[in-house]
């Protein structure tokens, strides 16, 4: 194998690739915020006493995570201008990894809410707390405690989506990735920094997770 | 004078299963009553009903003379609102068997939530006041430990702070020590002791029978959903009348 690596090309466009790293985790962030937001009204409607309201919130669930990501995002893209609401496409993409993220979030937090135990429950309800106190103050914190390392997990795997919004030419690192790679031809090179780049960034996610759940994660009793 | 605690013919049914089949009994102040009785008699219902922890199908919990729980409305009984049992429950303190401590709190927190989110009380006086009765039960030094970093005994302690500084008029123990390590009962119940010495009204449900017969003013032995004797300790564990307690009592060690 006589091969010349040449990354040169590659590092002359290394302002678009940063910058399409930096598209990704923004995308990933809102997408995963406003995700959560979803996941977690989804998750307490799946353990509603009203009936109508858990079936909602499953056929939610087992819709979105049905369904390919892919397949959502050229739906909403290509799909909704057809019944007459066109988005950019960046917004779109929100929509679509959003809605995805809400399915698994909501089966994050479900769990999270599953593992509080009743007794601490009983124990707000004896001082005298509110049902909404009790969320507020014992719930919520120790669900989210509990379901942070699923978080994390579900926050990567979300993450990596980002670049299926290369196919709607959402400018992220796969989308110049794949430019640079038409332009230059340099394509172990560009597909390797474009590989790295993924790597480090997911990395650092992880980092950075892992030391919110040493701090927060409760030790069992 | 108007007892702390007043049970009328109360019946309370799980499903098709009646597990208290009209039960009524009285606390006054500064009493403490001890529940006995063998697993399934009703006596942990029986303490839930008192701070609605459980729903109950006929009769009357008066805690301070007020009747909680229900009113009735054009002649219908249904369940007061939920602020109302939220300040109703507030009347009495409760200790769980397994301690319920906040796990991502300080035991100082642990005591405060309340006095700060149900009696409004300023966050610097809610901190008096929970040291004060941190130190009361022993675990003043122990105020910024979370309860994973506390034994089962300790974890008691500051559960039982966590009740009685809400000031409630009466505290309710439900099989405090049984899940406890063997060694580390006494320090509880020592707790428990000095407490009741001080005049708290209480009422404990508990197999700890030398306990009970040592620092209860009033014994109630249950069976059956139903309360079969009650009495003056000497009385009940000396000079049991009923057959069913003369039985319960042979197996229980002391």
């Amino acid at each position: 194998m006589n091969y010349h690596f040449n990354f040169a090309p590659i590092f002359d466009q290394w302002p678009i690739l940063l910058s399409g790293i930096g598209l990704g985790l923004l995308l990933a962030l809102v997408s995963i915020a406003i995700g959560s937001a979803l996941g977690l009204v989804v998750a307490f409607a799946s353990r509603a006493p009203n009936r109508w309201l858990r079936s909602l919130a499953f056929t939610w669930i087992s819709i979105l995570r049905n369904l390919p990501i892919l397949v959502i995002v050229l739906f909403l893209f290509f799909g909704m201008p057809q019944l007459g609401l066109s988005l950019d496409k960046i917004t779109s993409f929100i929509v679509a990894l959003s809605l995805y993220a809400s399915a698994y979030m909501a089966e994050v937090f479900r769990g999270g809410l599953l593992s509080v135990p009743q007794g601490l429950i009983e124990a707000g309800q004896a001082i005298g707390l509110t049902s909404f106190r009790i969320k507020r103050y014992i719930v919520l914190p120790i669900m989210f405690r509990n379901a942070l390392p699923a978080f994390g997990n579900n926050f990567i795997s979300l993450f990596k989506d980002t670049s299926l919004a290369a196919t709607i030419a959402v400018p992220e690192l796969t989308f110049y990735a794949r430019k640079i790679n038409s332009e230059t031809f340099r394509v172990i090179e560009v597909w390797l920094v474009a590989s790295l780049l993924y790597i480090v960034c997911c990395y650092a996610i992880t980092l950075v997770l892992r030391a919110m759940e040493k701090r927060l994660v409760l030790e069992k009793t | 004078m108007t007892p702390i605690v007043e049970v009328r013919a109360l019946h309370k049914r799980f499903g098709e299963l009646e597990v208290l089949k009209g039960i009524d009994f009285t606390v006054a102040e500064g009493e403490v009553v001890s529940v006995i009785g063998a697993s399934g008699s009703g006596k942990t219902t029986l303490l839930r009903c008192l701070n609605l922890l459980e729903e109950f199908h006929q009769g009357e919990v008066l805690i301070g003379g007020e009747a909680i729980g229900y009113h009735t409305r054009r002649g219908q009984r249904a369940r007061v609102g939920e602020h109302e049992i939220a300040r109703q429950r507030a009347m009495t303190g409760m200790v769980f068997q397994s301690f319920n401590l906040f796990p991502h709190m300080s035991a100082l927190d642990n005591v405060t939530l309340g006095l700060t989110k149900v009696r409004g009380m300023p966050k610097n006086q809610a901190i008096e006041l929970g040291d004060h009765w941190l130190e009361r039960v022993g675990m003043l030094e122990r105020r910024d430990y979370r309860p994973s970093q506390l034994s089962g005994g300790q974890q008691q302690r500051v559960a039982i702070a966590r009740a009685i500084a809400m000031n409630p008029k009466v505290m309710l123990f439900d099989e405090a020590t049984s899940a406890l390590d063997p060694e580390r009962v006494g320090e509880v119940l020592e707790t428990i002791r000095s407490l009741a010495q001080e005049g708290m009204t209480m009422v404990l449900v508990t197999h700890e029978m030398r306990f009970a017969r040592d620092v209860s003013d009033k014994v109630v032995f249950m069976e059956d959903g139903r309360i079969a004797e009650q009495g003056p300790p000497e009385r009940l564990f000396m000079h049991p009348e009923s057959p069913r307690l003369q039985a319960f009592l042979k197996t229980s060690s002391f």
